[in-house]
């Protein structure tokens, strides 16, 4: 499972793209992110587990707000940060 | 649970700290990154460097008085959630904090605060190294001490039982949201702590946290139809003097006070900025103390008629300066424009320095930075172009 790592995030990554994660759901590819690069699954979901306002996941070419989607089938994540302001 | 009236400290007669000397730091953060101005030795030349962080929203940069050294700076790029960073080279290297500010995790069925944005940052008491505190959006407290690599709420307020009911939610919140501000810790005890909130008012601890009490008596609501109440009251920028801490000031939505604290006198806010002009009313977001005169403070009026434009009175910005406790008010307008000037300066903007004469500088939100090196009474545009200015904090070899 690859995931599509966005610009505001290539700091995490050292600016490579896309990553490989290990995971059955998306949260869980999260986390695996989240492990490899530390601070990372915080930009992306808040404290109470929420996707935050300007983040949306897509796997494979479905848009999902589901963290439990299964990503079985699927090869690969997007993570798109919408544009947010001027 | 409220704290009982806290024991006011015996009052030194303030001693004139020696002034300090050498270059002056200025720590800058806009919307679109932070920014450093440094002055030679006299204060006259100035040289800007950065960004850092570019792009990212940054709220508040406070360089460590304690160790010089250490810089925090609260962060939010547009799309993703806040963050803290941190430096321990000033600034030559950063890194994230490992925790940054955050609520606990709600139980299951239960709506969890989620920490917007860290608004305010402040070091600890000199007793305690690695201490900091910060002031998030929606308004909590939360403590480091480790010098802001790991932080966790002050119980004591986040979770007070009056919560609810002194920082409420949802639609009747400011526009960007009620924020803690103006984190002071008392130089004579650090248990004592003193904050303020938009929309609730200023919050004492006597305690280092554990209990609360509201200290607003005094303070007018000029938007409020009867007697104000205990709390919802609306500071704007609260400072405790740092060689007498029973004298306060605010800046607040409805005008300038002072409060002299006593055993023998219920604790109360006077209007001092009934003395102001009244072309130019007590309106602004910004106060600055003399370091080393608690009678001695400025202001930057903004207009606060009408539908509150929040920008200099008529155009012609200037400072204020009492030199005596608010009795009288000084116009230091030299420098500026005389007209067609529409500045707004945002409470952290304004800072001073500790020289023999006082420098004082301010950002505005069309981003240029103006300093004085004479207590305000001539200023000089030192770096223009810059975004939106959030906040001015001064370091630096003198600091």
């Amino acid at each position: 499972m690859i995931v599509h790592i966005p610009s505001p995030l290539l700091s995490y990554t050292g600016h490579k793209t896309p990553v490989t994660v290990r995971g059955k759901t998306l949260l869980a590819a999260l986390k695996s992110l989240d492990s490899e690069y530390a601070g990372f699954l915080f930009r992306v979901l808040d404290e109470q587990g929420g996707i935050r306002e300007h983040v949306r996941f897509f796997v494979g070419t479905t848009p999902t707000v589901d963290l439990q989607s299964s990503l079985e089938g699927a090869a690969e994540i997007h993570i798109i940060c919408a544009l947010s302001g001027g | 649970m409220a704290a009982s009236k806290p024991s006011v400290h015996a009052s030194p007669k303030p001693k004139l700290k020696k002034p300090l000397r050498g270059p002056v730091e200025l720590y800058i953060a806009t919307r679109k990154g932070a920014f450093v101005l440094r002055s030679d030795s006299e204060r006259k030349a100035w040289n800007l460097k950065g960004p850092w962080k570019l792009g990212q929203i940054i709220q508040h940069m406070v360089l460590d008085p304690r160790d010089k050294k250490t810089l925090l700076m609260a962060a939010r790029p547009g799309h993703l959630g806040p963050s803290l960073f941190r430096s321990t080279d000033k600034g030559k290297t950063w890194h994230e904090a490992k925790r940054p500010p955050a609520f606990p995790k709600a139980k299951a069925g239960e709506n969890g605060r989620v920490v917007q944005h860290t608004f305010w940052l402040q070091p600890g008491h000199k007793s305690e190294p690695g201490v900091w505190y910060a002031g998030t959006s929606p308004p909590a407290l939360f403590k480091s001490n480790d010098g802001g690599d790991t932080w966790k709420g002050v119980k004591g307020f986040n979770e007070h039982p009056e919560y609810d009911k002194w920082c409420p939610s949802g639609p009747n919140t400011p526009p960007d949201g009620s924020t803690l501000h103006s984190i002071q810790i008392d130089p004579a005890d650090p248990k004592h702590l003193i904050f303020g909130i938009s929309a609730t008012g200023i919050l004492e601890s006597t305690n280092g946290g554990r209990t609360w009490a509201h200290l607003n008596n005094g303070c007018e609501m000029d938007f409020y139809p009867g007697v104000p109440p205990e709390y919802g009251h609306d500071p704007h920028c609260f400072a405790m003097h740092p060689m007498d801490s029973t004298r306060l000031w605010q800046q607040n939505h409805c005008g300038i006070y002072r409060m002299d604290r006593s055993p023998a006198q219920v604790d109360t806010w006077q209007r001092v900025g009934r003395n102001m002009p009244k072309a130019v009313g007590d309106i602004g977001f910004p106060i600055v103390l003399h370091p080393r005169d608690p009678d001695t403070v400025w202001v930057f009026p903004m207009d606060g008629t009408d539908v509150w434009p929040r920008v200099s009175p008529g155009g012609k910005p200037a400072a204020f300066m009492t030199s005596n406790g608010g009795k009288t008010w000084k116009r230091q307008d030299k420098g500026f424009p005389a007209a067609q000037g529409w500045f707004t300066v945002k409470r952290q903007c304004m800072a001073q320095d500790s020289r023999e004469e006082i420098g004082l500088y301010l950002g505005t939100t069309s981003g240029e930075v103006w300093a004085s090196r004479n207590g305000g009474n001539s200023w000089k545009c030192i770096a223009r172009h810059l975004p939106h200015i959030y906040s001015v904090e001064v370091g630096g070899v003198h600091q």
